[in-house]
């Protein structure tokens, strides 16, 4: 499922995340990368050095919206000033598909800029869903929304993570951006084999990979993107190309940045596990 | 429990403020236990209770508010001190929780806050007050929308009563204290290399001295940005009180009449000093162009 129309029907590589520290590197010695992901909210403004370096980037690169404030699964409506802002965005990238989380972050008009879990039950399916479909009819673009790292379960679900997961998916006939990292964080957090919740994920419905690194505490681990891939997560990874095929992978690298090259170095270690999925596809 | 329910809920025990330990704590505000709270809604695991897993989000929350808030606030916490400005950030950020989207905007009720509240900036007020309105006009400068500049072609009219638009990103302030240099120094001071904690002391104490000393002197500021870059320029007062009735929509005539109301300057000076200003604020692109004269930026 390299190209699907979860993605546009687009057949992107290894991408890393767009960050500041990165800017210069990018702009003077023009690395060759398969496509950027920027976090959509750093760029929604109304003009100054982001913007400006943005256009830049896209006059030599693809690039790919990820938001980390949307909160599909917040009770509330959308807010218009937010879905104005992105969609002048969408405009500006042309952005094949756009990303963001399977999670809620606001309520009553507060936000806690984080990414909170969601009770697993048949109504927050009802009212995520209602929302990915209203942003995408707003956006007109596609939308794949990704699992989160999460610390807490509640006594409400009525079931699985990837259950949860589906059920949004299908009701709202989106995307799934599959964060490995995430996958195997939870796991570890809340005692599940992080392969029955790969193998459970419809491979027709993944828009996109990201893989990242994490931090371990004594008694839970966090989902930090400060660190590279572990054995196990590219496990993970191995396992969901066996089944979705080639799919445009994303490595997610947000605090401790280290130089380009050492996190696009770590992005490509990706090509070992695409080479023989394309393999597969060919034989 | 219904989602909306459940996300109120948690999201009471998510913004509720941290010990001073930096825990979250035991009893809500409403004396409520925290621990029978968490776990009506949270699940236990092998290794964590409810309430210790209600509580990674709980300082998640607050070190990510506060350090976001520190990181656009720079001056204020050199005017405050370490300890008083982490003070008064948890009141600020608890009485007045994000409304928005982007963390970007977290710092936009803070001046209000602190005229409301002054207590909590100690005995420099208005000190404090000065650099949270510099502060705040660096983050609206650097990301403000640029319009189109004026050409000297949208002046061929050059009838004395039209109206020239400030660009969006220059904001204007007028100051009871030079915080401008000091809001330079202790990002300079931010910006060395040279890490060694000789080096980190120093500066630190230079600092300091610098807060100390700062004595009331009045000043007017334009913040505006040149190549991405946020510039401060300081401005005489009647350039001050022309530029600032030309953003509020005055025509040129009376814009700079009024900025003469006052002044001291020689009426036989004035022509040449407006015309050097409107030289200095046309280069340096402060001026939109009008309306209907749309062209390629």
């Amino acid at each position: 499922m390299p190209a699907n129309r979860f993605n546009n029907f687009t057949d992107y590589g290894i991408g890393i995340g767009l960050r500041a520290p990165h800017y210069d590197h990018i702009l003077k010695r023009k690395p060759v990368v398969d496509w950027f992901e920027i976090i959509s909210e750093n760029f929604m403004i109304d003009g100054g050095r982001a913007l400006r370096i943005l256009d830049q980037i896209l006059e030599q690169y693809k690039v790919v919206q990820h938001g980390v404030s949307m909160y599909f699964g917040s009770a509330g409506r959308p807010d218009r000033e937010h879905l104005r802002r992105l969609k002048d965005l969408v405009k500006r990238t042309k952005t094949p598909w756009l990303t963001d989380h399977l999670c809620w972050g606001s309520v009553d008009g507060r936000y806690t800029h984080d990414l909170l879990p969601m009770p697993y039950t048949f109504e927050a399916a009802r009212i995520t869903a209602q929302k990915v479909r209203e942003v995408r009819d707003f956006l007109e673009i596609p939308i794949a929304v990704e699992n989160v790292s999460s610390y807490a379960e509640f006594h409400v679900s009525e079931m699985t993570e990837w259950e949860f997961l589906n059920e949004v998916a299908e009701r709202a006939d989106c995307g799934i951006l599959l964060d490995v990292n995430n996958i195997y964080v939870s796991s570890r957090n809340h005692n599940f084999d992080p392969f029955e919740y790969v193998n459970a994920v419809p491979p027709e419905r993944v828009a996109q990979i990201h893989i990242a690194g994490h931090s371990k505490f004594q008694k839970y681990i966090l989902d930090t993107h400060d660190h590279p891939v572990i054995d196990p997560v590219w496990k993970l990874y191995a396992r969901s190309i066996e089944r979705a095929g080639h799919t445009a992978t994303l490595l997610e690298w947000d605090d401790s940045i280290p130089s380009f090259d050492e996190v696009h170095d770590e992005a490509l270690k990706a090509n070992r596990f695409l080479a023989s999925a394309s393999l597969a596809a060919a034989v | 429990m219904s989602l909306l329910n459940l996300q109120r809920r948690m999201a009471r025990a998510v913004m509720m403020p941290l010990t001073p330990s930096e825990r979250m704590r035991s009893v809500a505000p409403d004396g409520r236990s925290m621990h029978a709270a968490a776990a009506r809604f949270i699940k236990p695991n092998d290794r964590l209770t409810s309430f210790e897993r209600l509580e990674i989000y709980n300082r998640q929350y607050w070190f990510r508010i506060l350090s976001s808030l520190a990181e656009d606030f720079p001056g204020l916490r050199a005017v405050l001190g370490g300890r008083r400005f982490d003070a008064l950030a948890k009141a600020y950020l608890t009485d007045c929780p994000s409304r928005s989207f982007t963390l970007r905007n977290l710092g936009s009720r803070l001046e209000r806050w602190i005229e409301k509240h002054p207590s909590w900036a100690g005995s420099r007020q208005k000190l404090a007050l000065d650099m949270v309105r510099l502060e705040w006009a660096d983050v609206e400068a650097f990301d403000g929308k640029a319009e189109p500049s004026l050409r000297p072609e949208d002046l061929a009219s050059g009838k004395p009563d039209m109206r020239l638009k400030l660009q969006p990103y220059v904001r204007l302030l007028p100051l009871r204290y030079p915080v401008d240099n000091l809001l330079l120094e202790v990002r300079h001071g931010g910006d060395s290399d040279f890490s060694s904690n000789a080096f980190n002391e120093r500066h630190k104490r230079k600092r300091v001295l610098a807060v100390a000393r700062l004595k009331p002197a009045e000043i007017f500021l334009a913040v505006h940005r040149m190549e991405s870059s946020v510039y401060f320029r300081r401005l005489e007062r009647e350039e001050f009180a022309i530029l600032s009735a030309l953003r509020d929509g005055k025509p040129l005539d009376r814009a700079v009449e009024s900025g003469f109301r006052k002044s001291s300057t020689a009426p036989a000076e004035r022509p040449s000093k407006v015309q050097e200003w409107f030289r200095n604020w046309a280069t340096l692109g402060w001026f939109c162009r009008p309306e209907g004269r749309s062209a390629k930026a």
